[in-house]
């Protein structure tokens, strides 16, 4: 086990190295691209370039810059913006964390929990009328676009409809941070999470609806028939107990990838500022140092996210425990 | 008798019309008996027992006849009462362990949990019992395979976990269906054996279906020859060795090897492939297959009265 927990932990450097270096190299390696000339502006004399290129460390090879970024992304944490000067960028990565964790993790909670319900009802009723209406709903929702779904959803409960009674409680948009204000934290996130689970709702919904008709065609099913078990026990403790690690599997996948910075145009539409939205914004005026460490934090939480995932398909299917 | 089925048909709605897959079956099987049922892919006798244990859960599926268990009448029945009987008084096994047991789950949970659906005992006991049909079964360290999942079994040991999940309740009839076919060869005798030994001492009844005569010829009582849905023959195990007496039957006999004599120099095949279910020929089902075709052929046998019965011209034409 702790072998096993070890080499994870090195999988997951490697990989944040790679993504690094590759990183590091597409700003500084490309042939023609000289980032002192684009700090320095346009029509820079060569002696501001040359001074910028001192200032900013150009001028050493490549291996000590990237070492030395890496050294103050990950030792002294004292990395500073390219753009704004002596804004040290490390801190306002772990600023927006937080935000964009309250932000997933309620969403992930909504979805998994619909979804599921959903996709063991429609998989019970399945090619009947429950089953049909759940599933183009489930398409309705995989179909809306998060950006044109949450500019809707402020629409009515902040602008059209906030002052009736159903939206009245809706609070600015904005975060606030739950250690300050835990119900004004709840009630801020309450329709971004909503909004950011509808797409995952429909698409989990529909995945587990189609995995576990097809566990319930398998032999295993059949016999648990002949055993006299009722269609409720089939379905929950048989078909839909082997059709979770499908289900895991993309949610694994997703939540890495929105904890990672997928979630922006949530995070835009809401005023919400997390690492989406910081790393959107850096990447507006190429500012290298806050991109390297977002994306460095993502990759973190791709990976890391990856490796839970094998830990819970060792929980759900012994025949990996053995392998 | 403890199973009485008569006159089954069932047919499957499909988009080019009815298509009858069981057409006309009956048979009776007593209490302790071992009926085997023989017949080709496709002729009908896996349908048959999935009928007889209310396992045809395709929505298009139409089931005529009767099929009384200890009187009870089981076409039609409300699942719930159906259930009840399910795995209690009916158990079946089938034919690949493979993919027979939940992959998620390890045998003596499975076991465990057939004793607890229709069993008042506490889990320890359920364990205590599945502990004890698994040393009945020939598992070896039956305390410690209770916690092994189904993929650290091998096949036979597999099929004999899933022997004794249908053992739990003493069932009064139990469906084997080509529990052998996916096994090899020496765990194929052992599992006869194993079947063998259990119904002496638990006295269940046994429909057993295979496409192997030899294993037939190892434990049936009476043996029941399926075609294209019908039954065509049907005689005591001796009966049936002895003096076959439709083409069909004799051809199955026929493409066996001989363990005497001199060796042919190729097996007998029967010419021909089943005819499709959709479109049958309108008198004998076998006729366009049949060696010894004549013209009351074209018109539909009906079986022969007991003790052999035989559902060809042939016999009222000698």
């Amino acid at each position: 086990m702790i072998f096993a927990i070890m080499q994870r932990l090195s999988q997951m450097l490697f990989v944040m190295f790679g993504i690094s270096l590759l990183v590091f190299l597409i700003f500084f390696g490309t042939p023609g691209v000289d980032p002192a000339a684009r700090i320095a502006g346009r029509n820079a004399s060569p002696e501001v370039l040359a001074a910028v290129r001192k200032s900013f460390g150009f001028d050493q090879p490549f291996y000590v810059q990237y070492l030395t970024m890496m050294k103050k992304i990950f030792v002294t944490g004292d990395l500073t913006s390219f753009v704004n000067r002596g804004w040290k960028v490390v801190p306002a990565v772990l600023d927006t964390v937080p935000v964009t964790l309250s932000l997933v993790i309620g969403a992930a909670i909504l979805w998994v929990v619909f979804s599921l319900i959903i996709g063991v009802t429609a998989a019970a009723y399945r090619d009947r009328w429950p089953d049909k209406l759940l599933m183009i709903l489930g398409l309705i929702g995989v179909s809306m676009p998060v950006y044109w779904l949450g500019e809707v959803m402020n629409l009515i409960t902040q602008s059209r409809f906030h002052d009736s009674w159903l939206f009245s409680w809706v609070p600015p948009l904005g975060y606030k941070n739950f250690s300050d204000d835990p119900k004004g934290w709840f009630l801020t996130l309450v329709i971004p999470w909503i909004t950011l689970s509808i797409l995952y709702i429909g698409l989990y919904g529909r995945v587990l609806r189609a995995s576990i008709t097809e566990a319930l065609q398998e032999d295993y099913i059949r016999t648990a028939r002949a055993k006299g078990l009722s269609e409720t026990r089939i379905l929950l403790r048989h078909a839909l107990r082997t059709s979770l690690i499908a289900f895991v599997t993309l949610f694994g996948l997703d939540f890495g990838a929105l904890v990672g910075g997928s979630a922006l145009l949530t995070e835009v539409v809401f005023g919400l500022q997390g690492v989406g939205k910081l790393t959107f914004d850096a990447l507006q005026n190429l500012d290298l140092p806050v991109i390297m460490t977002t994306v460095l934090y993502a990759s973190f939480f791709v990976v890391l996210a990856n490796a839970v995932v094998d830990v819970i398909y060792i929980l759900l299917d012994p025949r990996v425990r053995t392998s | 008798m403890i199973l009485e089925v008569t006159n089954l048909r069932v047919s499957f709605r499909s988009e080019r019309g009815l298509v009858r897959v069981l057409d006309g079956v009956s048979f009776t099987v007593d209490e302790g008996e071992v009926l085997g049922i023989v017949g080709e892919s496709g002729s009908g006798k896996t349908m048959t027992v999935l009928a007889v244990m209310g396992l045809i859960t395709d929505p298009n599926a139409v089931i005529e006849g009767s099929i009384k268990f200890r009187g009870r009448e089981l076409v039609g029945m409300k699942p719930r009462e159906m259930r009840q009987l399910r795995g209690k008084d009916i158990a079946m096994i089938f034919q690949d362990p493979m993919t027979a047991l939940t992959p998620v789950y390890t045998i003596g949970w499975q076991i465990a949990e057939q004793i607890l659906t229709h069993q008042k005992v506490s889990k320890a006991q359920a364990w205590q019992r599945a502990i004890d049909l698994l040393a009945e079964v020939g598992i070896p360290k039956p305390e410690e395979a209770v916690h092994r999942y189904p993929h650290q079994l091998s096949g036979g040991m597999r099929q004999r976990a899933v022997i004794a999940m249908a053992l739990t309740c003493n069932p009064a009839l139990l469906v084997a269906d080509e529990p052998t076919t996916a096994l090899d060869v020496t765990v194929q005798a052992q599992i006869l054996d194993l079947l063998r030994k259990l119904q002496a001492t638990h006295g269940s009844a046994i429909i057993f279906i295979t496409h192997d005569l030899g294993v037939m010829a190892e434990l049936a009582d009476r043996i029941m020859v399926m075609y294209a849905g019908r039954v065509v023959e049907r005689a005591t195990r001796d009966a049936l060795f002895a003096d076959p007496k439709h083409p069909y039957t004799l051809a199955l006999l026929n493409s066996i090897p001989p363990l005497e004599g001199e060796r042919p120099h190729r097996l007998q095949t029967i010419a021909g492939a089943p005819p499709s279910l959709m479109n049958l020929p309108k008198g004998c089902a076998f006729g366009p297959r049949c060696s010894r075709k004549f013209a009351a052929c074209e018109d539909r046998p009906t079986l022969t009265s007991p003790p052999h019965e035989t559902a060809c011209f042939l016999i009222g034409a000698k």
